[in-house]
């Protein structure tokens, strides 16, 4: 009788080519991301380059203590907290009440022809979107200045005001992604029973209601994974856009986690401190993520794992 | 039944009008900043300046592109970007497509174990500082592989070619071809790569798109500005206000130096931005199937 032992490993034998496939991405894993994960350790050390990682000295929580006390911490927090919660409160729904519409449409030329003008601006790098903000809010030449001052107004100082920075990294947001996340609800309405629409009208339900009654009530599953996933990701919030639109004039809104750690660790080579910052960020959104995946399954057995 | 849903009552041919109206304000929304960026790139600063530019170009003038097209940054950047690029993806999807194979596989031992590998690096990293002190060790700054190397293989991608592995090449398949005397890497050449056009179509565009359109790696990674890729041209024209001298020829006054630097960031949006947008409606569905696999949990 073959002991299961030696099955499993006649069966890797016979697989080994598999193994040589998975081969590459290992070793790039346990390179590049596994092997900083051991470099997280300076975050308790006071890292100097000439002592490497292992060699520094640990100094236990003083570069976290440093960061709770720096004057720093709570507009930090509260920018990086309100930035993203805005950010969902006012993108999320939007590309469900677009795809919804979008579905409603009859001619189906012009409803291909409005998706491929609303997905365009994903396709757009971080860097053009920037530059597209700033000469389009520019107090002199900009073009929507030009129409504050058309309309009697005083142009405004849009990219250099502290005020301006959440409105218009929402906004922009919305204006480059909303398009392109209309396609996962698309796909999720195209599958709706068509019967529960036939049916509905048969008992008199305008267009209207059949949008409250029959299509949201179908993709709710969907809404709902992609909800815990971006509710997951709240602390995650990206460092490009952020980075770019940041001038020392809206440094009080603009300053969120992610520059800081890329301000103290990169720019002003605090490697230690920047890491702890970091782990800070990154300790919170793993809590988040098991915290908001629990109670997704508790209240709708709807769940990521 | 059909006749039914055909007919309209009143409330819906309202509902349908709004609908449009909206929809199309909506689109015009979205396309007006892109073709307001291409009216403004022909256009005479000094028309633009003033707010004469709305829906058609005025004073047409190629000045621009003229200046673009005449600095060498701007073609250093779009070599450097295609480089990367061609080069990233090359590396990208050859490590996806390797690693997704075996883990689509029913009976791989072992499987489970290395799936979650790589998943855990989607709930721990260890962050911007100890990333950049481990590229440094390795005397990767300052050269294209930190670039393309240490993010080949992002786990979500995996995931999406893995599933879509799962769907379309059933295990029987490769249980029929090693009867025949096929052998695991013979199978995965002649059989499943031919059979998965369209999702390496998918995963080119994606790390295309993601290099060309990417410059946090560079910003950190690079320093010799011989090595920039484009978005970090752009950058310090269209962020950082740094147009080049060499785009400056014969320009005298201050206001004029404005108004031509105006000019030249309408001028390399598109020129940057360019290649994309003709490929986009081309390479459209191709995207839209992307995201679709991607939905369908893995």
């Amino acid at each position: 009788m073959i002991k299961p032992n030696q099955k499993r490993w006649s069966r890797v034998k016979r697989d080994y080519e598999l193994y040589l496939f998975l081969l590459p991405i290992i070793i790039l894993y346990l390179v590049f991301r596994y092997y900083p994960m051991y470099g997280v350790q300076i975050a308790f050390k006071d890292f100097s380059p000439s002592q490497g990682i292992w060699g520094s000295e640990w100094v236990g929580f003083q570069h976290f203590i440093d960061f709770f006390n720096s004057y720093n911490f709570w507009p930090i927090i509260t920018n990086t907290l309100s930035l993203s919660f805005l950010s969902l409160l006012f993108g999320f729904p939007a590309p469900i009440i677009i795809a919804i519409m979008l579905n409603q449409m009859l001619g189906k030329k012009y409803k291909k022809f409005v998706q491929t003008v609303i997905y365009a601006p994903h396709f757009i790098s971080t860097v053009v979107l920037v530059g597209m903000l700033n000469i389009f809010l520019s107090p002199n030449s900009g073009i929507v200045n030009h129409v504050i001052t058309l309309f009697g107004g005083d142009p405004i100082l849009f990219m250099a005001d502290e005020g301006w920075f959440r409105p218009l990294y929402i906004l922009s947001g919305i204006w480059q992604e909303t398009g392109f996340a209309t396609i996962i609800y698309l796909a999720a309405l195209a599958g709706v029973n068509p019967e529960l629409h036939e049916a509905a009208t048969v008992d008199g339900a305008s267009k209207w209601k059949r949008v409250w009654y029959v299509d949201i009530p179908s993709i709710l599953p969907t809404i709902v994974i992609l909800l815990i996933l971006a509710l997951g990701n709240i602390m995650s919030i990206g460092f490009e856009k952020a980075f770019l639109m940041q001038s020392d004039l809206n440094y009080a809104t603009s300053n969120i986690i992610p520059t800081y750690v890329y301000e103290m660790g990169i720019q002003k080579a605090q490697y230690s401190f920047s890491t702890a910052v970091g782990l800070f960020n990154s300790f919170i959104n793993v809590i988040l993520i098991f915290t908001v995946n629990r109670i997704a399954k508790k209240m709708t057995e709807t769940s990521l794992w | 039944m059909n006749q039914l849903l055909k007919r309209k009552s009143r409330g819906d041919a309202w509902f349908d009008i709004i609908n449009y109206i909206l929809l199309t304000i909506i689109m015009l929304l979205v396309l007006f900043p892109l073709y307001f960026v291409l009216i403004a790139s022909f256009s005479d600063p000094n028309y633009i300046y003033s707010g004469e530019v709305w829906l058609f170009p005025k004073g047409f003038t190629l000045d621009g592109y003229e200046r673009i097209f005449g600095d060498s940054s701007i073609w250093i950047g779009y070599a450097n970007s295609i480089l990367y690029a061609t080069l990233g993806t090359l590396i990208g999807v050859a490590v996806t497509v390797f690693a997704a194979y075996p883990l689509a596989r029913r009976n791989l031992v072992g499987k489970s174990a290395i799936m979650w590998f790589l998943l855990v690096t989607m709930f721990f990293s260890g962050g911007l500082i100890p990333t950049y002190l481990l590229i440094k060790d390795l005397h990767m700054l300052n050269t294209i592989w930190a670039l393309v190397i240490p993010g080949a293989g992002g786990v979500f991608n995996v995931i999406i070619v893995r599933t879509f592995f799962q769907s379309s090449i059933p295990d029987e398949m490769w249980e029929a071809a090693s009867i025949d005397g096929c052998s695991n890497t013979r199978f995965f050449w002649s059989i499943v790569l031919p059979l998965s056009k369209s999702i390496l179509a998918v995963m080119v565009l994606y790390h295309v798109v993601g290099f060309w359109n990417g410059f946090f790696d560079a910003l950190i990674y690079l320093n010799d500005e011989s090595k920039y890729p484009l978005q970090l041209v752009l950058r310090n024209i269209l962020v950082q206000n740094q147009v080049n001298s060499g785009m400056m020829i014969d320009v005298e006054s201050y206001a004029a130096k404005m108004r031509v630097t105006e000019l030249i960031k309408y001028g390399v949006i598109m020129v940057s931005s360019l290649p994309l947008l003709i490929l986009y409606p081309f390479l459209q569905k191709y995207f839209v199937k992307g995201v679709m696999i991607g939905s369908i949990k893995g």
